[in-house]
C-alpha cells in the first residue's frame, strides 16, 4: 500500500523505545532505518545514527526497522539507539521498500514522500544527510568527527533478498501470483507425514511445496501461472501452470525442467493419447516421455549409460511430476480409477532423452515433423520393458532377425496385430546396423519379417490359449490358405518407433511393450517444448 | 515481540474438490481392550472422569479403564505421556470440565 506516490506505509510493533505500536507517514518528518546487527556497515553507523536522533529527534521521527526483530536489538544496547527499535523480522516492509542492502537510510517528508536515500555506508552520504535535516529542522548541526570515519564501505545484503526469504515473501505480497490453497501443517505434525497421510505422494516422500519454492519453480516458465495447460483426467480437472509447478516441486524438478512437464502434459491429454485410459487399465500402462532436441543438453539429461535408469534428476523427476499431476490433480490413484492389475516400477517415473549425436538416423522429433532445432517431448504408452540381449550378430540382416523374434514375444508370442512400441537401441547395435548402411524403416521391415508367423501357429489351442479363437473364420474354421497366410505382429512397420540410447557398451536393446494403440487405444503424442 | 514462527505452510497440489482435514481413524464397531480416560487437569475433571468411568464399566464390563492425567490443561500432552496412552490404550476419552 502506498500513500499517494510516496514510500509505502507500514505499522510496526516496537520493541524498544516507545509503546504499541508505530505508524509511517504519522505527519512528521521522518528518517528511516532498516538495519540488522549481523552487519559490520550496520555497526559502523549506528553511532552517527544515535548522533543525528540526538540532534533532531525533536524534530524527526526516527524510525529504526530491526530485520532480525529482537536479535538486534542488541545494536540498541551497544549504540544507546534512544529513537524506537520497530520489528520487521517479518520482512514485509523490507520487501515492499524494495531493500536489497543494509543499512539503508530514507528520509521522507511530512506526507510521507522520499527525499533522499542511501544504503551502505558513505560518509558524504551521512555528511549531507546531517546538513539537510539541519536545513529542514532549523536545529544546529552536532560535532561529529568525520575523519575518524572511512570514506565508504560496503552494505550487507538484506534479509529480505536472502534465496528462500525473497520469494516467501514474493509468494506473501499483495498482487502474488500464486492463488492455490495454502495448508499450514500444524506446528506438531510433520510435513512428512501430513503428505502422506494426505495421499499426496506415489508412496516416495516428496519435496514440501512451499510457497518459495513455488515461486522459484515458476520462474521456470514465462506462462502465467493461471493459464490451463491440460484438463487432466480422470477427474478432468484443470491442471494450471501453478499446480503442474507445485507438483513438479514436489517431485523434486529443477524449474528449468518446467517447460518439459508442461509439454508432456499437453501431448498426454489430449483425446488421441488417452490418458484416461492409459491410468485406468489393469494393463497396468504408463507414460514414457522421450525428450529430444537442445533442451536435453541445457537441462543435463541422461542419454548414455543407464538412460533408462536411475540416478539424473532430470530424468527421474520429470517424469516423475507427470505422474503426481495426474494424481493430484487428476485424482487417480492406485485402486481408485487407477486399476492395475500389477504395475510396474515405471508407474513411478520413466522418461530419458534420445542420444541424437551418436545416431545415424533423423532423431524421433524430426521424423515426427519437427525441426532439428526443436526441443519435443514424445508421450508413448508402455506396459512393460524389456531386454534384448545379443551380442554376437555381426550384421543389420541377423540383429533385425533377434529384434524381430524377440518383439514377437512381447504381450504374448501369439498375440499378433500389435500397434506401438518404442525400440531403444544402443550405440552398439546401432554400429552394426549402421556398418550395413541400413535405414531405419530396412530395420522395420526386418523385424516385421522376422515376427511374422503364418495364422496356423497363432490359433488358441491345447498348449496356449492365447492367440486367434478360430471361431473368427467362421464354423469351419479358416482355410488352408488362411492358415498359411503370415501375419504381422505388428499392423504397420512405422508403430515401431526407434530412439538411441544407452552406454557405448554393451550390445542389449531394450523395447517398452505397447498397450492398446490406435484411435481407441494410445497413440504417441508430441509436443513442442517453450524454451524460456 | 517477534512473530511467532507460524507451522510450515504447503501449497494443495490437488484440484482442492476436498477440504483440507486430516483423516479421522475409523472408528470400531465395538469397543474392547482398553479405554484411557485422560483428564487434561482443569478444576472436577476428575469428577466428570470418575461418572465416565462407572457409566463404562457398567455397560461394558469386560473393558479396562485405565486413567492418565495431563500437568497442566495449558499445554499440550507431553510426547511421553502421548506415547503411554498410544501403546497401552485402543481407546481414549479426554475430558474436558470447568
Amino acid at each position: 500500500m502506498s500513500v499517494g506516490h510516496g514510500l509505502p506505509a507500514f505499522d510496526l510493533q516496537v520493541l524498544r523505545g516507545g509503546d504499541g505500536r508505530r505508524a509511517f507517514p504519522a505527519g512528521g518528518l521522518s528518517l528511516i532505518c532498516f538495519a540488522k546487527e549481523d552487519c559490520a556497515t550496520t555497526r559502523l553507523s549506528m553511532p552517527l545514527l544515535a548522533a543525528a536522533h540526538e540532534a533532531f529527534g525533536g524534530a524527526v521521527e526516527f524510525l529504526t526497522l530491526l530485520q532480525n526483530g529482537e536479535e538486534d536489538l542488541v545494536l540498541g544496547d551497544e549504540y544507546g539507539l534512544a529513537m524506537p527499535l520497530l520489528d520487521d523480522s517479518a520482512l514485509h516492509t523490507s520487501f515492499r521498500y524494495d531493500i536489497d542492502t543494509v543499512p539503508t537510510l530514507i528520509l521522507a517528508d511530512r506526507e510521507g514522500h522520499e527525499l533522499r536515500r542511501f544504503w551502505g555506508f558513505g560518509r558524504d552520504d551521512w555528511r549531507d544527510l546531517v546538513g539537510h535535516l539541519a536545513d529542514l529542522t532549523g536545529v544546529d548541526t552536532p560535532a561529529i568527527d568525520w575523519e575518524a570515519y572511512p570514506e565508504s564501505r560496503p552494505g550487507c545484503g538484506s534479509k529480505s533478498v536472502e534465496p528462500g526469504i525473497f520469494e516467501r515473501l514474493q509468494a506473501d505480497a499483495e498482487g502474488s501470483p500464486i492463488r492455490a490453497r495454502r495448508i499450514e501443517i500444524a506446528p506438531h505434525d510433520d510435513v512428512h507425514e501430513f503428505m502422506f497421510d494426505r495421499g499426496l505422494t506415489d508412496g516416495l516422500p516428496v519435496v514440501p511445496p512451499t510457497p518459495e519454492r513455488l515461486m522459484r519453480m515458476l520462474s521456470g516458465t514465462k506462462r502465467d501461472p493461471q493459464e490451463v495447460v491440460a484438463i487432466v483426467p480422470p477427474n478432468l480437472a484443470p491442471a494450471t501452470v501453478e499446480k503442474v509447478a507445485i507438483n513438479a516441486v514436489m517431485a523434486g524438478c529443477k524449474p528449468e525442467y518446467l517447460p518439459v512437464v508442461i509439454a508432456a502434459l499437453e501431448a498426454m491429454c489430449t483425446d488421441e493419447y488417452n490418458a484416461h485410459g492409459v491410468f485406468a487399465t489393469t494393463m497396468g500402462a504408463v507414460p514414457v516421455l522421450v525428450v529430444n532436441g537442445p533442451i536435453r543438453h541445457r537441462i543435463g539429461m541422461n542419454m548414455g549409460i543407464g538412460a533408462l535408469g536411475q540416478g539424473n534428476r532430470a530424468n527421474a523427476t520429470i517424469g516423475r511430476a507427470v505422474r503426481l499431476v495426474v494424481r493430484n490433480v487428476g485424482g487417480a490413484t492406485p485402486a481408485g480409477t487407477e486399476r492395475t492389475t500389477l504395475g510396474t516400477p515405471m508407474k513411478f517415473t520413466m522418461c530419458f532423452a534420445e542420444w541424437e549425436e551418436r545416431s545415424p538416423w533423423e532423431p524421433l522429433h524430426v521424423e515426427r515433423g519437427f525441426a532439428p532445432e526443436d526441443s519435443v517431448v514424445t508421450v508413448f504408452t508402455s506396459t512393460g520393458l524389456s531386454l534384448m540381449v545379443d551380442q554376437t550378430s555381426r550384421t543389420a540382416h541377423a540383429l533385425g532377425g533377434s529384434l524381430g523374434m524377440k518383439m514377437e514375444g512381447l504381450h504374448n508370442l501369439k498375440s499378433h496385430g500389435m500397434g506401438d512400441v518404442v525400440l531403444v537401441l544402443p550405440p552398439e547395435h546401432v554400429d552394426t546396423i549402421w556398418r550395413d548402411g541400413w535405414t531405419k524403416d530396412q530395420v522395420r521391415d526386418r523385424i516385421q519379417a522376422a515376427s511374422s508367423r503364418p495364422l496356423r501357429e497363432l490359433l488358441q489351442d491345447e498348449e496356449s490359449g492365447a492367440g486367434v479363437d478360430p471361431a473368427r473364420f467362421g464354423p469351419d474354421g479358416p482355410t488352408e490358405e488362411q492358415l498359411a497366410q503370415p501375419v504381422p505382429k505388428f499392423r504397420d512397420a512405422r508403430s515401431i518407433h526407434i530412439v538411441v540410447a544407452g552406454s557405448n557398451a554393451g550390445k542389449f536393446s531394450s523395447v517398452f511393450e505397447g498397450w492398446a494403440s490406435g484411435p481407441t487405444g494410445s497413440q504417441p503424442v508430441s509436443r513442442k517444448i517453450e524454451e524460456v | 515481540m517477534a512473530e511467532a514462527p507460524a507451522g510450515t505452510v504447503i501449497m494443495d497440489p490437488t484440484d482442492e474438490r476436498e477440504p483440507i482435514r486430516r483423516e479421522l481413524t475409523r472408528r470400531p464397531e465395538h469397543i474392547t481392550g482398553t479405554v484411557g480416560l485422560l483428564d487434561i487437569s482443569k478444576p472436577r475433571g476428575n469428577v466428570l472422569l470418575d461418572r465416565l468411568e462407572r457409566a463404562l464399566q457398567d455397560r461394558l464390563p469386560g473393558v479396562e479403564i485405565r486413567r492418565y492425567a495431563k500437568p497442566t490443561y495449558t499445554k499440550p500432552a507431553p510426547q511421553d505421556l502421548r506415547q503411554k496412552i498410544a501403546q497401552e490404550c485402543g481407546f481414549v476419552i479426554e475430558a474436558l470440565a470447568d
